[in-house]
């Protein structure tokens, strides 16, 4: 496929040329560039293995084999899908398989047996919040925090919300990753985000973020 | 108002669809009306949308202390490893070598099989021969022979053994002076493994002939 072809149908690919490049020399078999191929990536596909296995050791050694299994499939790689969701397709299934390999999955069954579609979920009404801003992410322990409220989301939430907020897959992407419809995608992504929401509330209203360097000009909700 | 609960629920409902623009014009418009007159719905999206922004930020992708150098270790390692074996052309090499090599022995194993079947007719054709029959054996030569057979080589290291052992230390039979066994051999394969007719042969017959 030429590059201009690409450009069209990937549209948010910030760099096609090199990263173009480097796929087809890895195809041709120039190895030595393939860790530069993933780099870039390589933060997101751990997430990725970490939403699905909870657990950095597992997530890391998922990683690997993934990458490993990316390489020795590359020349399977077709230019219309992205790279980006290529890696982490192949990484979810990597930490899928590893989960069912490992049963880790029986403490969290109990919560999946319930359906999407159960009772709607009323997003708590709080009456003092403020937004957190982007900058308070320079700081370990809003990271810390954000991710243990994370953590504590059922799987199917939790596995979406990463697909989708943190892997920037789309919608589609995310139901083939997972292996769910399009419909369960939105049902969980929707709780997830509301959950989150409260969670980070209620964490404010904890203290959670209460040395945090706000402007006096934000307002609560 | 019952109105507004009835649209905030509503409003929950599409909310998340609303953040990610997948809810058409005429929905927009009313979640927009809405939210104008909604507190709670306004914190709910403000609060969604904070949630998206902050879990979507690059810096929430934190891997482990020496995450990458592992990474990029193991494969440089397995990589270049895999990739000498397996990468372009020589990827057939391997499997094509090892059916070669498959193919080759198995060739070589039937021709071996086949060989020492007919080795074993001629060059043992001393299964006719009685093993008890005493023999000559000499330096120079595998062969052995009735004693005083005429083509004895080095006459002076002759040592008499018996066919058995003679046959045991790998010593063939002469075609002249055992020729009668032989035949009587190939006869017996003719055949058809009759038995009765190879132990009929008189093999005194032979001795005396050559004895003389």
């Amino acid at each position: 496929m030429s590059e201009p072809d690409m450009v069209l149908i990937n549209p948010e690919q910030t760099r096609p040329t090199r990263e173009q490049d480097l796929i087809v020399n890895v195809q041709r078999g120039k190895n030595e560039l393939f860790y530069e191929l993933v780099r870039p990536y390589e933060r997101r596909v751990y997430a990725a293995a970490l939403a699905i296995l909870r657990n950095e050791q597992d997530a890391e050694d998922t990683v690997q084999e993934a990458m490993l299994k990316a390489f020795a499939n590359i020349r399977q790689f077709r230019a219309e899908a992205r790279f980006s969701t290529w890696l982490i397709q192949i990484t979810v299934n990597e930490a899928l398989m590893r989960r069912r390999r490992e049963r880790t999955v029986v403490m969290e069954g109990i919560d999946d047996r319930r359906p999407d579609e159960e009772a709607e979920y009323a997003p708590r009404d709080f009456a003092d919040w403020r937004e957190i801003p982007s900058e308070a992410l320079e700081r370990k322990e809003v990271r810390q925090r954000l991710a243990e409220a994370l953590a504590t989301l059922d799987r199917k939430y939790r596995e979406v919300f990463v697909m989708r907020d943190m892997e920037h897959l789309n919608i589609q992407e995310t139901a083939e990753a997972l292996g769910i419809s399009v419909a369960s995608v939105k049902t969980r992504l929707l709780r997830a985000r509301l959950m989150l929401r409260d969670l980070l509330a209620a964490g404010w209203e904890q203290g959670w973020f209460s040395r945090l360097p706000f402007e006096k000009g934000n307002k609560p909700w | 108002m019952v109105e507004n609960k009835a649209n905030c629920e509503q409003v929950w409902r599409e909310i998340s669809n609303y953040v990610d623009g997948e809810v058409d014009t005429a929905l927009r418009q009313t979640m927009e009306e809405h939210f104008q007159s909604c507190k709670r719905c306004t914190s709910v999206l403000a609060g969604m949308r904070n949630v998206v922004q902050l879990y979507g930020d690059e810096r929430m992708l934190e891997v482990p202390a020496g995450f990458s150098r592992r990474l990029e270790k193991r494969l440089a390692s397995d990589v270049a490893v895999r990739g000498k074996r397996w990468s372009s052309w020589s990827a057939w090499l391997v499997p094509m070598a090892a059916m070669a090599l498959i193919a080759g022995s198995v060739v070589l194993m039937n021709s071996l099989t086949f060989k020492n079947f007919i080795q074993s007719r001629h060059a043992q054709p001393g299964n006719n021969i009685p093993p008890d029959l005493m023999v000559v054996v000499s330096n120079g030569s595998k062969l052995f022979h009735v004693p005083g057979c005429a083509f004895i080589r080095d006459k002076a290291s002759e040592r008499t053994m018996t066919a058995k052992e003679a046959m045991r230390d790998g010593y063939v039979p002469c075609t002249r002076c055992l020729r009668q066994y032989l035949k009587t051999g190939l006869r017996r394969e003719a055949k058809d493994d009759d038995a009765t007719a190879e132990t009929e042969e008189p093999p005194d017959d032979v001795l005396s002939t050559v004895g003389q």
